[in-house]
């Protein structure tokens, strides 16, 4: 009997385990660096009771809003309403699976060779920005469902928004497609590798990677962005009738998704899992090759949150016509215009 | 499902006439209407076609308290008026007393009461500004200007003892003198000041998302403003030049040099301006004032209404009566009436006292700014977006406490 498959599933299944656990953990660090930072940034302390340095304090976090009331308003369309959060999250957590984050690697004794991706296929690109874009309905509907004025300008807002942002988005990663003619993201990175991190996209895209840049930070709706929930205007926005573990679907979406951009970022502009000089010094195909790699490419995703927590300490809010002018009159002809300036470089150079 | 309802007649929906309208109730609990602002609000999708302040969530009936209290009782009241800017209310109010009473006050009082007043001036637009830019989603602000007014607190405290309600002004002069070190310590701050202002700049003022979201919003022409009222930097930002400090000067205002800010756009930016710009005339105004402080008595000399030195009443026999007779029975103010304006932060704070004679007023009375200017939000918020209608309220900078008395 064969049993490869079987294997193959298997394996799937650790990985997908481990991905998802990395992910979560990934998420509730950044919420504790976020309160950090921003703490820092603004001159106060942060939360640093729970545990050594407050590193519990996520969990703690969670805890609390777990104990909160389940709250469902009486007028509500109660199904879209429990609906909502979980379109939200499993939109998010569905990108993880294409990012490869790290080399293929061999055990060693073993001698099993697997890569360090979960699924890889050749749509990779378009199966990521699809998904992300149905992510929208879990805002919307949940702006919509709540019967709430406030949620449903929140919802209305984000709907807009990310429509309009993600043209931005899709466009401003053309530049990216061209140069490297495939969808699969396993190959757009293996493509960066060499040269000691001059085949990095990002200094053939340049364009491209800042147009990516505020497209991602207007498509998770964060500062200055941040208008579906902007709390000084919309209360809370499109989660302000959510209470305990919905709530906390749509806090861990918003952060999944930050950590999704950053993660599409790093392997379409910044070359990925490959860092500069770990091939000549380790050897490709070692164990501690592939150590530093995983540690590289979590160094960048963590480099763009600290970005994010940067500009939310930093930059006030667009107005809602501001904002749409913005995506629609600047950032999508600079998009067009990269993608033509794009092909007609690559036209001439490749013939 | 939606068919379960169970909602008392009295709340039932009513159908709307115009469906593509929505009337939304923002406030009295909204992150940010200041405090029990509550707005009706009604939209045509973001762009808000009527704006109606409803006020009176923290009314406490101080102006009708005033008549049930002796005439220096009534100064704690004040503190709790406008309280960002409580010392400003002192002076007002104590001013007024002091014209009925024909008061003379010294020279050091006067020059401690502009010092004070002037730092609670620089306090009370930390406050607005960090406020102003966390409507505009501009966090981080709020906590450097907070950074800033704690010094301010602290110095205000180290004077009177108290950091929000300080009631240092009494009638005749001053609570007591200032501290020892305090000069030094106003200095430090002084220092310090100047590069944070800076700082606020840096942060908010070159910033083209700051300036999409304040450039030619909530515009009111200065012949409107002159029309509704307005006062202070609100008006000043509509290009009128008015200031009491230099029209009808009061603590010999008219022997300090400074400028009055005055900017000709109209809008949120031009009010930002002003009250950027009135925080360094402040600081000019504390520095001269440091300059001339010279030792000499605070308290007027009057001792049948200002009260007596704790070591004069240990050794001297009428101090004692004295302080007993006002304590107890508090001093006559002849009869009359008087309206005393001056140049609060927050624009004209006028206070009418009207007496009968006896320990009590008749009738006290505060011209708020902030009442006045809150009026004319509906004329300014006419096709604006929702979120212009939160820089508004901002750049109005309002206090509930004054404007509900």
């Amino acid at each position: 009997m064969d049993w490869n498959p079987y294997i193959h599933s298997g394996l799937i299944l650790v990985a997908i385990t481990i991905a998802f656990l990395t992910i979560m953990l990934l998420c509730a660090a950044t919420v504790l660096a976020e309160r950090r930072v921003l703490a820092f940034i603004q001159g106060r302390l942060g939360p640093n009771r729970v545990g050594f340095g407050g590193v519990l304090q996520p969990f703690a976090d969670f805890i609390k809003t777990m104990m909160k009331e389940d709250l469902v308003p009486d007028q509500s369309t109660r199904f879209v309403f429990l609906l909502a959060p979980m379109i939200a999250i499993v939109t998010a957590i569905m990108a993880i699976v294409v990012y490869p984050f790290g080399p293929t690697v061999t055990l060693p004794f073993l001698n099993w060779t697997f890569p360090l991706v979960i699924a890889r296929f050749d749509v990779a690109l378009l199966y990521v920005l699809g998904v992300t874009s149905v992510g929208v309905y879990g805002i919307a509907l949940a702006g919509w469902s709540s019967n709430n004025k406030y949620s449903l300008l929140g919802g209305l807002r984000s709907a807009a928004q990310m429509i309009s942002y993600e043209l931005a988005l899709g466009l401003s990663l053309i530049g990216v497609v061209l140069l490297s003619g495939t969808l699969d993201i396993y190959s757009i990175v293996e493509q960066q590798s060499g040269w000691y991190g001059s085949q990095w996209n990002i200094i053939y895209q340049p364009l491209g990677f800042i147009l990516y840049l505020i497209a991602a930070i207007a498509e998770t709706n964060r500062v200055p962005f941040d208008l579906p929930e902007a709390e000084t205007e919309l209360v809370a926005g499109f989660h302000t009738e959510y209470s305990s573990i919905k709530f906390l679907l749509f806090f861990n979406a918003e952060y999944i998704n930050m950590i999704t951009v950053s993660m599409l970022a790093t392997t379409l502009f910044l070359g990925g899992w490959n860092v500069p000089f770990a091939e000549s010094l380790f050897g490709r195909g070692t164990l501690l090759f592939a150590l530093i790699c995983v540690l590289g490419f979590f160094a960048k995703i963590m480099f763009f949150l600290f970005l994010y927590i940067w500009l939310r300490g930093t930059l006030p809010r667009f107005r809602f016509d501001q904002l749409m002018d913005f995506g629609w009159k600047f950032l999508l002809p600079v998009a067009i215009l990269n993608i033509v300036l794009t092909a007609t470089v690559l036209f001439f150079t490749t013939g | 499902m939606s068919s379960t309802l169970n909602i008392p007649p009295q709340f039932e929906i009513v159908d709307r006439p115009l469906d593509t309208q929505m009337t939304i109730s923002m406030g009295p609990q909204h992150p940010s209407t200041h405090g029990v602002l509550r707005l009706e609000l009604v939209l045509d999708g973001e762009m808000v076609v009527k704006a109606t302040p409803d006020i009176g969530y923290l009314h406490t009936g101080m102006e009708k308290l005033f008549e049930y209290k002796k005439y220096q009782q009534g100064i704690v009241i004040t503190d709790r008026m406008d309280y960002l800017n409580p010392l400003g209310n002192n002076l007002a109010y104590v001013m007024a007393v002091e014209k009925l009473l024909e008061l003379q006050i010294p020279e050091r009082a006067q020059t401690i009461r502009v010092l004070m007043c002037e730092l609670q001036r620089i306090a009370s637009h930390l406050v607005w500004l960090g406020t102003h830019a966390l409507d505009i989603g501009a966090m981080s602000v709020f906590f450097y200007c907070f950074r800033e007014r704690e010094k301010i607190l602290n110095l205000i405290e180290a004077a009177s003892g108290g950091r929000l309600t300080p009631s240092y002004f009494r009638i005749g002069g001053l609570m007591m003198d200032l501290p020892s070190g305090f000069e030094r310590r106003v200095r430090q701050f002084q220092d310090a000041f100047l590069k944070s202002v800076d700082e606020f700049h840096t942060l908010l003022t070159g910033n083209r998302i700051f300036q999409n979201r304040t450039k030619g919003v909530g515009v009111i022409t200065a012949e409107d403003a002159i029309d509704w009222g307005l006062s202070g930097p609100c008006l000043r930002g509509s290009g009128v030049d008015l200031d009491i400090r230099r029209t009808n000067p009061y603590t010999s205002y008219e022997t300090y040099d400074f400028e009055v800010p005055v900017e000709q756009d109209c809008d949120v930016w031009a009010r930002y301006m002003v009250r950027m710009r009135e925080m360094k005339e402040s600081h000019k105004i504390v520095a001269q004032a440091l300059a001339r402080l010279k030792p000499g008595p605070v308290k007027a000399d009057a001792p049948k209404v200002v009260l007596p030195d704790r070591e004069a009443m240990k050794t001297h026999m009428d101090a004692l009566i004295h302080h007993f007779l006002i304590v107890a029975e508090g001093f006559d103010v002849p009869a009359g009436e008087v309206y005393h304006p001056i140049e609060a932060s927050k624009g004209e704070l006028g206070v009418y006292v009207k007496s009968d004679g006896g320990p009590k007023p008749s009738r006290v009375h505060f011209r708020g700014p902030s009442f006045v200017n809150l009026s004319a939000l509906p004329h300014m918020s006419e096709g604006a977006m929702v979120a212009d209608i939160v820089a508004i309220i901002g750049s109005l900078d309002i206090v509930l406490g004054e404007i509900d008395r």
